[in-house]
């Protein structure tokens, strides 16, 4: 039978409240979301947090919103909500690739998108995502707020820069026009980590000559050993390059270069960095599908589902 | 500490650690021992119940995250003497051989059928993928759950076999 040790437990009724509870109990703290990382941690004995600040009441941190230039996501959003938002799948419909293939529909009830972030698990679906995106991570403090971009925000397996008395509070993904996205994932079976997946996001110009160009990239990787679960130079090639299939081949040799998977029992390391190619190559086209070029007539950022 | 929680319809106010799973509250402090703890590691289902208006595993859930909320069991689906259409399915399409992940496949086909009531095969198989059987195969999962779903469209009268 496996229970988590002996535990405090304190409910928060607001940011400001979980904040100040965080100060009080110190580093041994910890914020307790959907728990579905945090729990079989715990009942592992690899957590072992001396307090739980119980968020999942904050219904102030569970928001989908659309501005005039950002989709918002609040950090207590489970992950069902995602994955039925329609406007934020019409923005970004990688977020709606990456919802589906996460864990399990159950599960995904009730784990939250924050708390997979937080949790920062090497092989994390969302934190490709929006790593692809390009996104931006808000976290509180008692002083207020400070912004990170998703690349800087993971530290290493496990580890982000959310000191011990701040909480993630929302992600923000800039509305950019001309923009297409596609997240692609091999696992074992359902529910399961993957054995690689990889997210592209493109931003178009239309070429007026030899169709589009690319005029802005981002590669995201997980379970391959990526740097900052993305493919920087990738993305660097891709800047202004064509949109071709020529392209998107050399992105997927630079991305597979840019891994540093490792053999374990969802498969070897040369497959690995084969999937890191093969899937940033089908994420690419098929964000490319769905793009519309900037300057090209169409509305901007509408997905086309290519199939 | 102390929780309150609905169950079923009935308010319950124990003393508790906060480190108790709700699987475990439910059955050994409610003796609600429908609800299955299986695999211990959210891989399962056999612990699924609700958690107000959705299904969770509740070996993943404190029974403090569940103060103050609304928790549905399986032995809430029979009402009033009456088995609900999904428990008819899994009894007329023969939907368990041992049974222990029944309740938990129930709990979800529930849910599945209250908000989409005419479900392909394939989203029975989705809504039910993170829920391990593993006598049947699933096939007659399956079909119990569409068993259930024809006769909740044909009514109360229908009578028909799988």
């Amino acid at each position: 039978m496996q229970v988590p040790a002996y535990v405090e437990y304190e409910k928060a009724s607001s940011v400001a409240h979980a904040l100040a509870l965080l100060a009080r109990f110190g580093p041994e703290a910890r914020i307790l979301a959907g728990g579905h990382s945090l729990i079989p941690m715990m009942k592992l004995r690899l957590a072992q947090p001396e307090t739980l600040i119980d968020i999942n009441g904050l219904s102030e941190l569970s928001y989908l919103t659309v501005t005039r230039d950002e989709l918002r996501i609040g950090a207590l959003t489970r992950h069902a909500q995602l994955l039925d938002s329609a406007e934020a799948a019409r923005h970004f419909a990688i977020l709606h690739d990456a919802e589906q293939v996460i864990a399990d529909p159950v599960v995904r009830n009730w784990g939250t998108v924050g708390g997979s972030l937080c949790q920062a698990d090497p092989s994390e679906d969302l934190s490709a995502a929006f790593a692809a995106l390009k996104a931006t991570m808000v976290i509180a403090h008692r002083g207020g707020t400070r912004t990170v971009p998703v690349r800087d925000f993971h530290t290493g397996p496990y580890e982000t820069v959310v000191g011990p008395g701040e909480i993630l509070t929302e992600i923000r993904i800039a509305l950019r026009p001309g923009g297409g996205s596609a997240y692609e994932k091999v696992g074992r079976r359902a529910g399961d980590w993957p054995v690689g997946a990889a997210g592209s996001a493109l931003w178009l110009d239309s070429g007026r000559l030899h169709g589009p160009t690319i005029a802005d990239a981002g590669i995201g990787l997980t379970a391959v050993g990526a740097p900052r679960f993305a493919a920087a130079e990738a993305e660097d090639f891709l800047r202004g390059a064509p949109a071709t299939q020529e392209s998107f081949a050399r992105a997927g040799e630079l991305a597979a270069a840019s891994c540093r998977p490792v053999s374990d029992q969802r498969g070897p390391a040369d497959y690995k960095r084969h999937l890191a190619s093969e899937l940033t190559i089908r994420s690419l086209r098929r964000a490319l599908a769905r793009a519309r070029p900037h300057g090209g007539g169409g509305p901007g950022g509408a997905p086309r589902d290519a199939g | 500490m102390q929780i309150t929680m609905t169950v079923n319809g009935v308010s319950h106010t124990r003393e508790v650690e906060a480190r108790l799973l709700l699987i475990h509250f439910l059955r050994d402090d409610l003796g609600l021992t429908g609800s299955h703890w299986g695999c211990d590691t959210s891989n399962c289902g056999a612990c699924v119940v609700w958690l107000d208006e959705t299904p969770v595993k509740s070996c993943t859930v404190l029974a403090a995250m569940a103060d103050g909320r609304r928790v549905r069991t399986v032995e809430d689906l029979a009402r009033g003497g009456q088995l609900d259409p999904v428990q008819q399915g899994f009894a007329e399409c023969h939907g368990l051989q041992c049974g222990f992940c029944t309740p938990g496949m129930m709990m979800t086909a529930r849910w599945l059928l209250d908000h989409h009531p005419d479900p392909a095969a394939e989203e029975i198989r989705e809504a039910l993928s993170g829920q391990l059987c593993r006598c049947t195969g699933y096939e007659n999962i399956v079909r119990s759950v569409r068993w259930a779903s024809e006769h909740e469209a044909a009514g109360r009268d229908d009578d028909r076999s799988c």
